[in-house]
């Protein structure tokens, strides 16, 4: 009793919890600003922070295995100088080639973690600075700048039915990584790493496969990022992507996903990613009021704020959950 | 008729330290075959080796009238061989569902069919008479159902061969009976069964023939009915055994009117403690009874101040003052060998001299600065004392076996001079031989006058050692058994049915 | 032995012990490569045996031996504190508001200075016991918990500063970082001080065998009557209280504060020293020396690198070679 008890609470916060405060936000935003519910302003805050929920769907499925993903901010840099030198070929190639190069960081952190055997943690270090130095090296230390004539740069400030074309692979991305999750044998397997290894693997489950996968699709959906980047800000930017990392982990842990692995959900790691995203949105609106000022450092401050009292909750109500029972 | 299994010459070495050394192991089809041996004598090695966790350094394996080599569980599996193991290796957090069906989903239009796999899974719990809910998760149901649960997935692979590794370990009694009933229902399907355990009772009730093992080789294989049980033990450990047999009874039974060490009395915690009362005198065993569940180990946590309790009075050495952490319980006198070994006692990558003196550091220090000279002092006398079998007081305990890293425990607690020791389950998974020198020194320090308090779910244990025993069910005490009345008989009957009146008999 | 070996016959591994190669070089590795890192730079690098080359290579590395040591402690716990390069950025901003006086008004210069040296370190040593207090009362895992102050520290030091540079030129101030005794920097003494200071407290003080038998198993380590909660704690407060230390030499050295960039991407470079010193990253086992030994070596290759025309670029992929051979190497030898 006392597991379900705990376990249920951690899964109902996580999910409603963080949806809840998105709400909150968004009514306190409607309610405050003029224009905050404006198509301009949420296709804008939707088109910036698309690839930021790439890199978070990547870091979720890799938490709920138990590891971490330290490499996806330098790989998203490497992905966007990539993208960027193949850009004059056309959209498309630019594409690939940006994803191709995150799959190859994604590659060789899955080798590192899977075949030497070495912590995710130290392993996806190691690969941040490899991505981060391969990433300086293309550039020649400075951004890239896209071609404009290939088609490349809609990949970033393009729309589609009226959606950012960047907020649409976001969306598809999160709507087969839901898909995946929860009506797949590799998504439940997935889930099962993350809750125990050790028995996953006597249990006859290619646990060894499962986590190559999820370290791969991190290094790709990093790269795809990349590309958005590019696309968006019309360079390949090979010092960006810095802190992205631990942001991405930030919205997970926002979104109800244990740090520990097993537990987790696609849908509140995109709820996590808005949320994250909204202050940083709603600060510039406080801004705009004219009667207060407050300079862009406050919003990282606001931000770790934010998660102190988002972790700060999740703890008080586990323990207390763990006391009753 | 070919035998199903046939493994001949395998060896294998763990860092140049032969683990295996030309071992063999037959099993016929629809044979119940016990495989026993003390711990390290190779069995799980040698299970491991078989469904591919380990790699083999040399000898053949033949399975179904092939040659094989598992390369991974997962084609062990696949090849008809489910392995249940000692220690539950399910996913808690994940549904009792996705427990039993990972690994063979069923798919409809290549997607999970969640449906259907709930209604196997309780299709599969039925055999065994449990009806529970399946979509939720694991860690929501007790250690027995779990056990189940995972026994219940390995037959869902229609296997040939069902290898479990001491399965009984966390079952009552009467799931016992059930998991029995399942294994003949297996036996009679034509399915081999390869059984593990150190229960006699169980190898003997269930198994039909056995393979011992011992110090990494097979040394004897016979049918049970031709082995008796002293012959049993004796192949096991490779030495006569009057020493083992011949311990001596309790000290005297003459009643004792010393006042008691600890007194527990109406000690609540949670659902799983609702009325506990006991006590134990200087000098005396006292043995806490009961099934899974009883609440016996959440009862002495609380006492020794690891969990906090919600009602209910502790009175140790005279104060009742509550101990809110277990360094206070320590401070008083008490010292605590919890439940579980690698969890919750040892420090595995500590030497022997440091997990040895881990709870008398601050003794040991002088304004912090560990004085290594007298630790190494101390350390040495008990690593005699208790015969502790160590390369060197600076070896890693990890690499000693359960029953020598079990007296590294008790020395770290008689190394203090408690006045009360608390044991839980203090010969769980150690060999017969450790287990018969661990009773005897508990015995030899009651005779000193430590207050003793033990719990042990094998009868044998508690009622050979003890000379009090308190029976709990569902969280309370529900009988006091002194002097003849403790037998496994009163015991048993307390168990199953004990009420007030027992605790009148018992004092009459 | 003789009358206790009842049910056992000796092992054969303790009969005959033979020489290791793969423990020896578990063991000494760390030692051999900054040992061969010299000799090949004896070779082939120009001017490398001089006090110049020593006195760079010793600057840049004080810094992050002496977050390191911290860092060592807090993952000897089983921990890990990413909050250190925000923490050595709030020490760093706030050390000059206080010596030029725009914080208080200040009785005397002498005094600016002291301040400017206890206080900023104070601070930090308590937002240490801020990671503690979330990590021990609130049980928030230590990577989330210290992710707090990773994400707001920094914007704190520049909220302070405003993001401005503040630059400052203040000798008496600036010895930490710039001052020679005997031709050799200050700050390297110190960072000499300190690991011996943490490694002698990690071998032979009681708190010392507490913080690895926490890391070891925690669980344990409670019933066997150590105050947990607390040893987590006092971690937390040195590797807070070493951070301030280092931001102070940062922005001496530098004579100048930059709240954007002090400390940026120490808590990695902190944690890859750790790693390649042969500290176990899980926990319950560490060695502050290797910690040292480690930071040097990263340094070293950079330096070989950069020296012989490399591009720092390419440096950077050659740290992450090294600390993925070393961690394997290590895991090696544990088999």
């Amino acid at each position: 009793m006392n597991g379900t008890m705990t376990f249920k609470t951690l899964q109902t916060i996580g999910r409603f919890g963080v949806l809840l405060a998105l709400i909150t936000l968004i009514v306190f935003g409607w309610l405050r600003y003029d224009n905050f519910l404006g198509t301009y302003n949420v296709l804008s805050v939707l088109r910036y922070n698309s690839m930021f929920a790439l890199v978070a769907l990547g870091m979720c499925f890799v938490i709920i295995t138990g590891g971490i993903d330290l490499s996806v901010g330098s790989t998203a840099a490497l992905g966007s100088v990539v993208a960027a030198l193949a850009s004059p070929y056309g959209a498309v190639p630019g594409l690939l080639a940006g994803l191709g190069a995150g799959l190859m960081i994604g590659a060789c952190n899955a080798l590192i973690i899977t075949r030497l055997n070495i912590l995710p943690f130290i392993a996806t270090l190691a690969t941040m600075l490899a991505a981060s130095g391969c990433a300086l090296l293309l550039a020649g230390n400075q951004s890239v700048s896209v071609s404009y004539e290939s088609g490349f740069t809609e990949l970033g400030q393009g729309d589609f039915l009226g959606f950012p074309v960047p907020a649409w692979i976001a969306l598809v991305a999160y709507l087969l990584g839901s898909l995946v999750l929860n009506l797949t044998s590799f998504g439940r397997t997935v889930l099962a790493v993350g809750g125990n290894e050790d028995a996953t693997r006597l249990m006859g489950l290619p646990a060894t496969r499962v986590k190559a996968i999820v370290y791969l699709a991190s290094g790709g959906l990093a790269g795809l990022a990349g590309v958005i980047l590019a696309a968006q800000f019309g360079a390949g930017q090979p010092i960006e992507g810095v802190g992205w990392e631990l942001f991405a982990i930030a919205a997970v842990v926002v979104g109800g996903t244990l740090l520990t692995g097993g537990v987790g959900s696609v849908g509140s790691t995109l709820a996590g990613v808005l949320l994250l995203g909204l202050i940083f949105n709603i600060l510039n609106f406080e801004n705009g009021l004219g009667w207060i000022s407050l300079s862009a450092y406050w919003q990282s401050v606001i931000r770790g704020l934010f998660l102190l009292l988002v972790v700060a909750i999740q703890a008080r109500l586990s323990v207390r959950t763990e006391e009753t029972v | 008729m070919a035998p199903l299994l046939s493994m001949h010459g395998i060896n294998k070495r763990f860092a140049g330290i032969p683990a295996l050394r030309a071992a063999e192991l037959v099993v016929e089809k629809g044979e119940v075959h016990a495989l026993i041996g003390q711990n390290g004598a190779g069995k799980s090695t040698l299970i491991k080796i078989l469904t591919g966790y380990y790699a083999k350094d040399s000898g053949e394996i033949v399975f179904d009238g092939k040659p094989v080599t598992f390369s991974s569980p997962q084609e062990a599996q696949g090849a008809g061989i489910s392995t249940i193991y000692q220690e539950i290796n399910l996913v808690p957090y994940r549904s009792v569902t996705e427990n039993i069906c990972l690994g063979r989903e069923k798919r409809r239009f290549g997607l999970l069919d969640w449906r259907a796999m709930h209604a196997e899974a309780r299709a599969l719990l039925s055999r065994f008479n449990i009806d529970i809910d399946v979509h939720r998760p694991l860690m929501a149901y007790p250690t027995a159902v779990q056990q189940m649960v995972a026994i219940a997935r390995a037959i869902g692979f229609e296997a040939k061969l069902v290898i479990m590794d001491e399965p009984t370990s966390s079952l009552d009694e009467r799931e016992v009976e059930v998991l029995f009933g399942v294994i003949r229902q297996l036996k009679a399907a034509g399915v081999s069964v390869i059984f593990v355990s150190h229960k006699l009772d169980e190898l003997y009730s269930v198994c039909d023939r056995v393979t011992i093992m011992r110090d990494g080789r097979t040394v004897q294989v016979a049918p049970m009915a031709e082995l008796s049980r002293l012959d049993l033990v004796t192949t096991m450990l490779g030495r006569e055994l009057t020493q083992v047999l011949q311990e001596g009874r309790k000290a005297d039974d003459t009643v004792d009117t010393r006042k008691p060490i600890l007194k527990v009395q109406d000690l609540a915690i949670g659902r799983r403690v609702r009325g506990v009362d006991f006590e134990v005198r200087p000098g005396e065993i006292v043995g806490l009874a009961g099934l899974l569940g009883a609440g016996r180990t959440e009862s002495v946590r609380a006492v020794f101040g690891a969990d906090k309790p919600d009602t209910g009075m502790i009175r140790f050495a005279g104060s009742d003052k509550a101990m809110t952490e277990p360094a206070d319980a320590i401070r008083a006198g008490m010292g605590f060998c919890s439940e579980d070994r690698k969890l919750e006692g040892i420090i595995p990558d500590m030497s022997v001299r440091e997990n040895l003196t881990l709870a008398l550091m601050p003794q040991l220090a002088r304004r912090g600065i560990v004085d290594e000279g007298r630790s190494r002092e101390i350390v040495d006398q008990f690593i005699k004392r208790l015969g502790i079998r160590c390369s060197d007081p600076e070896q890693r305990i990890r690499e000693l076996s359960g029953g020598n890293q079990q007296k590294v425990l008790l020395a770290r607690w008689l190394c203090m001079n408690p006045k009360l020791l608390i044991l839980d389950e203090p010969t769980r998974g150690i060999d017969v031989g450790a287990k018969a020198e661990i009773l005897s020194l508990i015995r030899e320090l009651a005779g000193q006058g430590l207050g003793v308090l033990m719990i042990s779910s094998e009868l044998e244990e508690i009622v050979e050692a003890a000379s009090r025993i308190f029976v709990l069910r569902d969280g309370r005490t529900v009988a006091e058994l002194e002097g003849d009345a403790v037998n496994e008989q009163s015991v048993m009957a307390a168990m199953a049915h004990g009420h007030e009146s027992n605790r009148e008999a018992a004092h009459g | 032995m003789a009358e206790t070996a009842t049910t056992l016959p000796p092992r054969p591994a303790q009969e005959a012990p033979r020489f290791e190669l793969k423990s020896f070089l578990t063991r000494y590795g760390s030692w051999i490569a900054l040992a061969l890192l010299i000799l090949v730079n004896l070779a082939i690098t120009p001017n490398f045996a001089t006090w110049q080359t020593l006195n760079v290579n010793l600057t840049q590395v004080c810094a992050i031996v002496i977050v390191g040591v911290g860092m060592t402690l807090v993952i000897a716990t089983g921990g890990i504190d990413l909050s250190v390069g925000a923490l050595m950025a709030i020490a760093g901003a706030l050390a000059p508001l206080i010596f030029l006086g725009k914080l208080f008004p200040l009785p005397s210069p002498a005094v600016g200075i002291a301040l400017a040296f206890v206080l900023p370190v104070l601070v930090t040593g308590i937002l240490g016991l801020f990671n503690g207090w979330l990590i021990t009362h609130l049980r928030i895992q230590p990577i989330i918990a210290t992710l707090v102050l990773f994400i707001a520290g920094r914007g704190i030091a520049q909220v302070f500063t405003n993001g401005n540079l503040q630059v400052f030129n203040l000798p008496e101030f600036q010895f930490i970082g710039l001052g020679r005794i005997f031709g050799i920097p200050f700050q390297a003494f110190l960072m000499v001080a300190i690991v011996a200071a943490a490694a002698w407290m990690l071998r032979r003080t009681m708190f010392g065998r507490q913080i690895l038998a926490v890391g070891g198993n925690e669980r344990a380590a409670r019933l066997a009557g150590i105050p947990v909660a607390s040893v987590k704690q006092r971690v937390y407060l040195i590797s807070g209280l070493l951070s301030g230390i280092a931001g102070l030499i940062v922005i001496a050295r530098n004579s100048a504060a930059d709240a954007n960039l002090v400390g940026l991407g120490m808590e990695l470079d902190a944690i890859a020293a750790v790693a390649v010193g042969g500290t176990l990253l899980t926990g319950g086992r560490a060695t502050v020396i290797g910690t040292l030994v480690g930071a040097l070596i990263i340094q070293l290759v950079r330096y070989t690198l950069l020296a012989n025309g490399v591009p720092d670029a390419a440096a950077l992929v050659a740290k992450a070679g090294i600390i993925v051979l070393a961690v394997w190497l290590q895991r090696q030898g544990q088999r």
